[in-house]
This record gives C-alpha cells, structure tokens and sequence, in this order.
C-alpha cells in the first residue's frame, strides 16, 4: 500500500529565498510524525505548503494518491488534512463550542435556503453536529467551558481548542503546529496523552515542535529541517545519534 | 471517510475534570426563550402603534421600516460577515429601478416583482464582488463606494433610455394584496413592517445556522476560517449576494411607496448613512432596526436642529468609536442545547492535572 501522505522534490522559493529545497518523505498512516529542525529551517513553510496556503513552486504533495498542490485550504481540510496553527488563531470573541462547531462546518450540507427556513434535515444536522462538537470538547477536556468566549481560556486550552475544532472535521492526517508553545510542564502532560489518544482514535498526527522531550516522547518518525533541506530522517533514536543533525542543532564544526 | 467515534472510556481517565484552568461557570442555555416575551411585546407595540400616530408620524415610521429593512440587508455583509460594503445603495437602486420599469413599461404587479428585484440586485451583487471578494477591508470599500458612485451616475445619464435620466421614472403602481389596493401610509405601516418581523425571524434562522456561524468565522479571522474548512471567498460572496437580494426588494417596496424614483434617492451619502446605521447597531438583527431608528428616525424628531444633524451625527459615531466599539447591540453568542449531551471526560485528563 502506498504511503497516505508523500512529498517528492517539494521546493518553495520567497524571492531569493529558498524555504522549502527539493523536500522529499513520506509518512506511514496512523503514525505521529515529527517535523524538528532549527528556527528558520522550513518547517511552518513546509505545512503551509501542505495546507495549502502556499503552493509549491517544484515538487507534488500527494495525500492517498490525491495531490494537494493547487487546492485551496477548506478544500483540503475536506480532502481530511486538518490543522492547528502555530500563533493560536480562534474565533476568540465565539463560545468554546462555536469555535468546535466551526470544525465541524466542512462535513455539514445546510445551504443558504435550507438554513433559514430550517428544513428537516437541517435541524438534525444540527443537533448531530452540536453532538460532535460537545463530544470533541470533551475529548480534549474542555467540556466545561462549552458556553465561555473562546478568548477567555488560557494559552494551553486555547491550543487544545484548536485541536478540538481540527478533530471536529474528521481528519484523517491532523497537522499541528508547535502545539506546545506556550505550554508548561503539567499542560505538556496532558498534551502528550492527548496526542497518543488522537493517534489511537486512528488519526495520522504530524507534528512541528520544538519541545525535543515532547517530540522524542511521542514520535515515531521525525524529519529533520535545516535550511529548507531535509538532513535527516528516522526513528527519534536514530536522529538523537545523528551526527548531522547534532551538528545542526549545537553548532559543532 | 475514516470517521472514528471517539473513546468513550479510556483507562486512565479517572478524573472528570478539564485538564487545566479554573472551572468555567456555565451560563443558562435558556436565553432564547428569555428573548419570546420581548419579541411578543415589540411585536404587539408595533402593530398597535399607528393607532396612536398623526398621519406624519406614520410617514416616518413607514421610511425608518424601510430603512430597517436595508439596515438589516446591510447586516448580513457588514455586521455579520465584516465585508465593508459602502456602496449598498446601488443594490437598492438596482431594484427599485427593475420595479420601475418593468412596471411601468409591463404592468407587472409590484409584489410579483419582489423576487425579480431581489434576483437582479443579487446577480449585480455577485458580478461587481467575484473580482473584489478577496480584497480586505478598506480596499472593499473603496471599491463598493466606486460601484454606487458608477450606478448613480448611470441613471442619470439614462442608460440605454431606461431610466429616464435625472428626472427618474413616474407613475409606478401601488401594490395590491388579495384586491387591497395598497396606498395609505397606515397600510404600507403594516405591509413595510411585517416585511421587517419576517426579514428579522429568517435572518435569526440563518445566523444560528451552519452558514451565519461561517460568516462569524470569517468576521472574526478569515485564514482560520479557511483553514479550519470554510469556503471564504465563497461564503463572502454569499453573504454579498444576499444583502443585495433583499436590498433590491426593499428597492421595489421603496418604489411601490413612492410611485417616483430618482437617482437621489440612491445617492453614497444614503450608502454612507446605512453603513453608520449597522455601524451602530453592532451586527445583531435588533441592533440593525435600532440603528435604523438613530439614523433615520432621530432626524426626524430633532427637526428644529436640523442644520446642526451632521454634526451631532459625527460627534455621536465618534463617541461611539471611543466608548463601545462594538456597537450598541451586538450578538449575544449562540447556545445550544448541550446540557444532555455532557458526560464524557477526556483521555488525557489522568494524574498530572
């Protein structure tokens, strides 16, 4: 069987910048995949181009045999890619379950006349909706601030809200995007478990982070960034051995 | 699609409790049935209120309605979506015109024209938004200011000898509703007022549904929005097609009112007005009629001051600007019924919290 999602020759240029240069992996279907590398390596880029918020300028990225590239981002969330963001982006002065509701948009049929006249069908979409939205809160343990302004909450449930809203659109690759920046100790915890859960649920997870005790925790696989070039790639094991990539991250000459 | 349930029960989730922060405190799910008295009560003043008017007084009530109607046309782009539409005049006058002429040159009913209002106003809508839908914010609204800019000056130049120039068209017909001829102010009181409580109960439908909540996403931060599976650009459109829609039948209500329509009734200062009147209202339903109230309404009952309206107009949205800037009413947040729903705890909640 082929991989579910495969980069070959992903290349994105900013003027005389070369962000993302001739980038090629691929990643296994329910594995938690880790994307490490520098500041300023490539990795923020390198989703963008996955979600498509950049098109690459080289390259194909194919998701089940599907490519990605020229699709706009709500397309590809529909395709099952679905993702968080690096700078926290809620709909901050929406409820908690609102902001899940919002995940859920994708998977919902109600158009424009059936939504204001509330047809049958509509309104039951509706109620199953609300339902999976409650549920992916309590999933990620927000459940109680269901009916809070999303802006209210605290750093670490805003990225877990986030998580929330991304699993509300049954993904089948979730990408998160430093998920835990901002996050202490305990929080980081729980943020583990959460990802374990996720990827037991059967969803692939691919990671950007910095938090090296997180990534070597939970990933199987990692995918080393520097300079827009993939250095390395392995099990956290084999990369903690690398030379190459201790040589990135320490400076050694 | 992989659509895996999630995990009821996941050993190690001992404690029910969200993994960190302090308890939220859960306000009542029962506003909306808190809001039926209020609206019964708005309802009955609204239908007993021409009782106790002079015939001026309904004149103006009748103005402010159809100002409450484009008030809330507006909403639906500005105050629901946050597209900076300030050309929404042109949309009226899209179909206040169509109405004029098919009228007077067809004798078409004016109430059957309603829809062939609305539908030429949208389509008008969308062909001046595809190419500009993409831009933000004060770009838009340059550009929106441009299109009631070009359509005003269209009509006066009578456009393919259609509109009749400056002078505008005469003699369009009174509606008629089940062999009621429709010409007293009292009567188009009620027709202009009940189009509002209908406007209001489908719009409240459409903002609890799947697509006003996409608009609020997109209000709120358009990239989330998209990359959490929402069509931006085509919900904007949307959004923009359907403000127009109901632009253009308030248009051909406005027509049927009048039985004259001239460019001046459709001029950037009406789409400036209607932009403050939504400004103010906040981006709810009753605050869109609210504002209708202060912008048309106000005027009318400081009469005696009327040099001085622009000014205090000014002075007021600036003090607005400063005080609340999210306008007098804005929407109360969406609640659903979930109280049924909670009982699941999360996988990750275990020792650590």
């Amino acid at each position: 069987m082929n991989p579910m999602l495969r980069l070959t020759n992903v290349t994105k240029r900013f003027g005389g910048l070369i962000a993302v240069n001739d980038v090629s992996f691929s990643a296994d279907e329910g594995c938690i995949t880790g994307i490490i590398g520098p500041n300023g390596a490539g990795k923020t880029t390198l989703f963008n181009l996955l979600t498509g918020n950049y098109a690459p300028d080289d390259g194909d990225i194919l998701f089940r045999d599907v490519s990605l590239v020229g699709r706009k981002p709500h397309e590809i969330v529909a395709l099952g890619v679905a993702r968080t963001f690096q700078s926290i982006r809620l709909f901050s002065s929406l409820s908690v379950l609102e902001n899940a509701l919002a995940g859920r948009h994708c998977r919902m049929h109600a158009g424009l006349l059936a939504s204001m006249f509330g047809s049958a069908a509509q309104r039951r979409e509706e109620r199953a909706a609300v339902e999976r939205a409650v549920r992916e809160l309590e999933f990620t343990g927000l459940a109680e601030f269901l009916n809070d302004k999303a802006g209210s909450l605290s750093y670490g449930n805003r990225r877990l809200l986030e998580i929330a809203r991304a699993l509300a659109s049954d993904p089948i690759l979730i990408a998160l995007d430093e998920p835990a920046g901002s996050m202490n100790q305990p929080e980081t915890e729980v943020l583990v478990r959460l990802i374990r859960a996720v990827r037991d649920r059967g969803i692939s997870v691919m990671l950007i982070e910095h938090d090296m005790g997180l990534v070597m925790q939970v990933c199987e696989k990692l995918i080393v960034l520097e300079y827009g070039i993939k250095i390395a790639e392995g099990s956290p094991t084999e990369i903690r051995d690398n030379p190459r990539v201790i040589e990135a991250y320490l400076g050694q000459d | 699609m992989t659509n895996a349930p999630c995990p009821e029960n996941t050993p190690g989730a001992e404690s029910p409790a969200a993994p960190f922060g302090p308890r939220g405190t859960k306000p009542g799910a029962a506003l909306s049935r808190a809001k039926i008295p209020a609206l019964v009560a708005s309802a009955a003043l609204a239908a007993l209120l021409p009782l106790a008017l002079n015939p001026y007084w309904t004149a103006v009530f009748v103005s402010i309605g159809l100002g409450a109607l484009l008030s809330l046309s507006l909403n639906v782009i500005l105050g629901r979506a946050g597209i900076f539409n300030m050309g929404h005049a042109a949309f009226y006058a899209v179909g206040a015109y169509v109405t004029a002429i098919l009228n007077t040159r067809f004798q078409i009913p004016v109430l059957w024209l309603l829809p062939v209002a609305g539908a030429a106003s949208g389509l008008c809508a969308l062909l001046a938004a595809r190419p500009i839908i993409h831009l933000r914010g004060d770009y838009l609204l340059i550009v929106t200011v441009g299109i009631v800019e070009i359509v005003r000056i269209a009509l006066i130049n009578d456009v393919g000898g259609l509109t009749g120039g400056a002078n505008g068209i005469f003699g369009i017909a009174r509606p008629e509703i089940f062999g009621i001829r429709i010409r007293r102010d009292i009567q188009f009181y009620y027709l202009i007022w009940g189009a509002v409580a209908l406007t209001v109960a489908l719009f409240s439908r459409l903002d609890r549904s799947r697509v006003g909540r996409a608009l609020s996403c997109i209000k709120e931060d358009d990239t989330a929005a998209e990359g959490c599976g929402i069509d931006v650009a085509g919900y904007k459109l949307l959004a923009f097609g359907l403000g127009a829609f109901w632009a253009g039948m308030t248009g051909a209500l406005f027509a049927a009112k009048m039985t004259i329509i001239s460019p001046g009734s459709f001029t950037f200062w009406d789409s400036v007005l209607l932009f403050a009147a939504v400004t103010l209202g906040g981006g709810s339903q009753a605050g869109a009629v609210l504002g209708a109230f202060l912008v048309f309404g106000l005027p009318e009952i400081f009469r005696d001051f009327a040099s001085a309206r622009m000014l205090v107009f000014g002075l007021a949205l600036m003090a607005m600007m400063v005080v609340r800037p999210q306008g007098l009413l804005p929407p109360a947040p969406r609640r659903y019924g979930t109280r049924f729903l909670t009982r699941g705890e999360s996988p990750a909640a275990g020792e650590g919290t």
